[in-house]
């Protein structure tokens, strides 16, 4: 049935690297709340509160009692394939460069009917189907039609890959593969297939436990990389930033001081220095470089990872000045995705709660597995979102910020 | 049924006039429109100033529309309409413009519709046809509405039926009626296996299933029976018509139109039938919306398009006149001005004037209309019955 | 010079720049570069952090700046070639004049001696000075002066391998220093203008075990005395004979600061063990 993806062919460097192309991104504001569940891999559509019908394409109101409750609610996915066209043309250059494509009309269990992108997988309508909410490569929401008969990767069939970040067979740089999640991460990209790690690490005198062993990994070569030092980001990028096809910014320093905690602004300057200033040297150094192969062939560049953290959407006081420095993080990374957007490069933010490391050590578990979120990082590349909540605390502090930002913040403050 | 409502005794549809068609034009949708206008007063024989309702239907007139015609034109009317529907304006545009006459708010309107094309005008404004298009369509890309055409048509065929070599046969006919069409841009023959094997747009339409875009206009005057016969000028009756936007918007795929709703109302206001009408001018950016049409205005019944095609024949003098200037699959599609086109090749027949084929003894045509794929299904349908005086 | 003798003239500093310039008297640079790959201090991570060198382009010839290149700096004041200044340690914080900008600068012009220990620190990392070590020391060299720098030769400036030139394992650094009774001795029996090494601290690695921790901190700036670390070409220096010019920036109130240390020594004396 499906097309597996096979390696590549090295680039042939006699012809002219392709300019990366969009699809078209225009919405109406309206229909950009498809995005909201979309950035997560949720679909919603439009559901009125007072009659409970559920439309699409989005509305300003009810199609049918003209109610203007209307609710972003989450679809069974579960539908029935009823046409389908493969194009052989297209006015949009983004399609043209990757025809034919095959597009389906779905109507939903819930009543509505759908324009997606259709797996090659599925069968020829009638058939029933799975629609997903995706992130096409202008960032937008878009649906695809699957079958529906159990896991399909999107990253298994040629053209849906188009919406995933898939690591197989492309060059990947963990910025701080030293500590525990960076060692997580580096170990679950090789897993998925990457072509090769490259293994940021700094203070070449630190030692710390698993560390020689990911340095013997086959596929994996350290580079020393310090974000705090302009110098070294710079030269880095110099050395292979044209090469690097996803980033993984790993690089986090985490102090656990309120505001009274820790007299003066150091240990707040150091977290700032790397959460927030690291990744601005990194994007500046690396950024430019990575858009202009947003293009080049099965192995593009194609994604960029931060890891951020649940503090960065509500301060947790007694990790203020961490906080403080994730949110400006989750700040710098917002522009960072608006500009890297116009090369198809997808900007992840992962938004863990507390990591099992040592510096959440006094917080209670449920704690985080350096492991898990490394599998959230790398099923967000193999899939199609953008922001990431792995694990229970941070799904529920989402809700809870969803729900009421200020009663989370009272409920952090306590 | 709704009340009985009143019908269009008293009308004259006059002067049809068409602009010559261009693949590709430099110039905008005003000057088209202008000679449109230009023809309009010089067929009819009488001053600009006489003009005193318009009602103009084009897609690339912005930043302006009918409003800023009138002093780009020189123009005072006293009645003034602007109807973006698309592939139904013509006969949306007929409706109303005929009501004004009736009501005395005009005396003599034109109805023109026209559009330029520029290189780049097909997917600039497919690119923001309608909210729906642009937020759920247009991002898949879709080029313009060859996919939801492709669904209706991969549709149609699995539920009803019909085969390739049905819609190519209605296109082969268009396509002969066409080669005695001065204005058309197709003037080589067209042959089934040519169309069969033309490349694919988006399965199941090939080539010869989409409409070429291009500039051009399309126009007719509306006045009183008695301004007409006063003006010596060879006119048509509008004996009925009807329109409806997004019908039956249930179905999961679209397979019937507004037609289907109103055409019992349509031929009530005639007095006559299906079997009464000479000639059929439909709406035909893709064939699979002709079979539609030839359905729900009663010809045959729902799903018996593909049979009653292999049992007719299409040409002008055929069993079936259809599409007797060659449609826009072969005369081209001069934006709105494609739903004007069937309209003014219906009143030269009736009105015994064809610049091509001529359909003998022409004495009730059928003009329908179809407009606006706003996201997977066009909304606005419309049709009218031109009967010879 | 006693107070009856006339006042010096000017042929006493011509003297010196007419040595200099005919290289009798040789400069030697005993100054790290310093820059962001320079191994930094590493303290435990859960306290107060010295900032590593950091260097951020405020403009190069380009649109931030036209016709001009230069750069923000950032760095704890003990970074790279640094002095150490007696408010550094809690021993020296109640004494007089104590600070970068309080020291009297008489006293950054002074005599130095260079012990040599480079073949016992390549033998034993954590190698540490000891009074006997000294005491052999002058026995071939004569007695350390008074007000005299004592800097511990031991190659360690050699190691351009951070993590050779760090040398941590599980139970922390090991390079090497004095032990608390050299240090004893070095003020009390020989009054010591301070104490200088080319390992990053002028303790040993492991001198967070001595009693007391960290002596050479503790008794030296203790005493009003002074630091110099991270000094590089000792190999070049005479045992005696050289002297130091070793002013630190004058910093507010500053417990140190990186500084170009230069070593005046005779030619007759310069680079002995040079190839």
């Amino acid at each position: 049935m499906s097309e597996t993806i096979k390696r590549p062919k090295r680039k042939n460097p006699i012809l002219k690297t392709r300019a990366p192309t969009l699809p078209p991104d225009r919405r109406s504001r309206i229909a950009l709340g498809l995005v909201r569940g979309a950035a997560m891999g949720k679909l919603e559509l439009q559901c009125c509160a007072a009659c409970g019908a559920v439309q699409y394409p989005p509305r300003e109101a009810c199609v049918r009692c003209l109610s203007a409750e209307l609710e972003w609610t989450v679809m069974s996915g579960r539908g029935e394939l009823v046409s389908e066209t493969t194009l052989h043309h297209s006015q949009e250059l983004f399609f043209r460069e990757r025809m034919p494509w095959r597009l389906g009309l779905v109507r939903l269990a819930e009543g509505v009917s759908l324009v997606v992108h259709l797996d090659a997988r599925c069968g020829p309508a009638p058939s029933p189907v799975i629609v997903e909410a995706v992130l096409d490569r202008a960032g937008q929401a878009a649906l695809v039609a699957k079958p529906d008969d159990g896991n399909t990767a999107l990253a298994d069939e040629p053209k849906l890959r188009n919406f995933t970040s898939d690591p197989r067979f492309r060059k990947v740089l963990v910025t701080d593969a030293k500590s525990p999640v960076g060692q997580a991460v580096v170990k679950a990209v090789l897993e998925a297939g990457a072509d090769l790690v490259w293994a940021g690490h700094c203070e070449p005198w630190k030692n710390p436990p698993g560390w020689p062993a990911i340095a013997q990994l086959p596929k994996v070569t350290l580079v020393p990389l310090d974000v705090t030092d302009t110098k070294s980001v710079n030269e880095l990028a110099a050395e292979l930033g044209f090469k690097v096809d996803i980033v993984i910014n790993t690089s986090e320093h985490h102090r656990t001081f309120g505001i009274f905690g820790r007299a003066g602004v150091e240990t707040a300057r150091a977290e700032m220095e790397t959460n927030c200033f690291g990744l601005l040297r990194l994007a500046q150094a690396f950024g430019p470089v990575m858009q202009s192969r947003g293009a080049d062939g099965e192995t593009s560049a194609v994604a960029w990872v931060n890891l951020l953290s649940i503090y960065a959407l509500s301060n947790f006081p007694q990790h203020a000045t961490y906080s403080a420095s994730m949110a400006a993080a989750l700040s710098v990374a917002q522009a960072l995705r608006a500009e890297m957007r116009v090369a198809g490069i997808r900007v992840v933010n992962i938004f863990p709660g507390p990591i099992d490391d040592e510096w959440n050590q006094l917080l209670l578990p449920p704690k985080l597995a350096p492991s898990a979120v490394a599998r959230a990082i790398v099923g967000a590349l193999e899939g199609s979102v953008e922001d990431v909540y792995p694990g229970d605390i941070a799904q529920d502090w989402l809700a809870r910020f969803r729900d009421n930002p200020k009663a989370l913040e009272r409920e952090l403050g306590r | 049924m709704a009340n009985r409502i009143a019908n269009y005794d008293g009308v004259a549809v006059a002067v049809p006039v068409t602009v010559p068609y261009e693949r590709f034009s430099i110039r905008g949708a005003h000057w088209f429109i202008a000679r449109a206008l230009k023809a309009l007063v010089d067929g009819a024989g009488i001053s600009k100033d006489e003009i005193d309702g318009l009602c103009v239907g084009s897609f690339t007139l912005a930043p302006d529309s009918a409003v800023g015609l009138t002093q780009h034109l020189g123009l005072s009317p006293r009645w003034l309409d602007h109807v973006p529907m698309g592939g139904a304006s013509g006969i949306v545009s007929l409706r109303r413009a005929a009501r004004a006459v009736q009501a005395g708010d005009a005396e003599i309107v034109a109805c023109i519709a026209g559009d330029t094309n520029h290189v780049d005008s097909f997917r600039l404004s497919t690119a923001t046809f309608s909210m729906f298009a642009q937020d759920a369509v247009y991002p898949y890309g879709a080029g313009g509405p060859n996919t939801s055409f492709a669904f209706l048509t991969a549709y149609y065929m699995r539920t009803y039926g019909a085969k390739p070599e049905d819609f190519g046969k209605l296109c082969v006919a268009q396509r002969s009626n066409a080669l005695q069409f001065p204005h058309a841009l197709f003037k080589k023959p067209l042959t089934l296996d040519e169309y069969l094997n033309a490349r694919p747009v988006a399965d199941p339409l090939r080539l010869f299933d989409c409409v070429m875009p291009c500039a051009g206009a399309e126009a007719f005057l509306v006045m009183s029976e008695d301004r007409a016969r006063r003006l010596g000028l060879p006119h048509a009756r509008l004996r009925g018509a009807i329109e409806r936007h997004n019908a039956f918007p249930d179905d999961p795929v679209q397979h019937r139109g507004g037609w289907a709703m109103d055409r019992d109302r349509l031929y009530e206001s005639a007095g006559i039938g299906p079997e009464d009408i000479d000639l059929l001018e439909a709406y035909d950016d893709y064939p699979v919306i002709c079979v539609l049409q030839i359905e729900d205005l009663g010809f045959c019944g729902k799903g018996e398009g593909p049979d009653f095609i292999r049992r007719n024949t299409f040409e002008a003098n055929g069993s079936f006149p259809f599409n007797t200037s060659g449609g826009q699959l072969s005369v081209g599609q001069a934006g709105a001005a494609g739903g004007t086109l069937g309209i003014v090749e219906a009143l030269r027949q009736v009105t015994g004037q064809p610049l091509g084929a001529r359909v003998e003894n022409a004495r009730h045509a059928l003009v329908s209309g179809f407009g606006m794929i706003n996201f997977d299904r066009g909304l606005c349908t419309g049709a009218a019955i031109l009967a010879a005086t | 010079m006693k107070p009856n003798d006339p006042a010096p003239g000017p042929e006493i500093l011509a003297g010196f720049t007419a040595a200099l310039a005919t290289g009798a008297i040789r400069i030697i640079d005993l100054t790290q570069t310093l820059g962001p790959d320079f191994p930094s201090i590493v303290m435990p991570p859960e306290i107060g952090q010295s900032r590593a060198f950091r260097m951020e382009e405020i403009s190069r010839y380009d649109e931030r700046g036209g016709a001009w290149y230069w750069n923000n700096l950032s760095f704890g004041e003990h970074t790279g070639t640094h002095f150490d200044a007696p408010i550094h340690w809690v021993s020296g914080r109640d004494l007089p004049n104590s600070s970068t900008d309080t020291i009297p600068v008489a006293d950054f012009i002074a005599p130095a001696v260079v012990i040599d220990c480079s073949k016992e620190s390549a033998a034993d990392a954590d190698f540490l000075l000891t009074p006997d070590f000294i005491k052999a020391w002058e026995a071939v060299h004569g007695k350390i002066p008074p007000r005299c720098w004592v800097l511990m030769r031991t190659d360690w400036s050699k190691k351009t391998d951070p993590a050779a030139y760090q040398n941590f394992d599980e139970v922390g650094q090991h390079t090497p220093g004095p032990d608390p009774d050299a240090v004893r001795f070095l003020l009390n029996e020989r009054d010591v203008l301070g104490f200088g090494t080319e390992t990053i601290g002028t303790d040993a690695g492991q001198a967070a075990h001595f009693l007391p921790p960290y002596p050479c901190h503790y008794y030296m700036h203790g005493a009003g005395r002074y630091g110099l670390q991270c000094l590089t070409n000792l190999d070049l220096l005479p045992p005696t004979g050289s002297s130091l010019i070793a002013p630190p920036l004058k910093i507010q109130q500053g417990s140190g600061s990186p500084l170009r240390v230069l070593a005046l020594v005779p030619s007759s004396q310069a680079g002995a063990s040079r190839p």
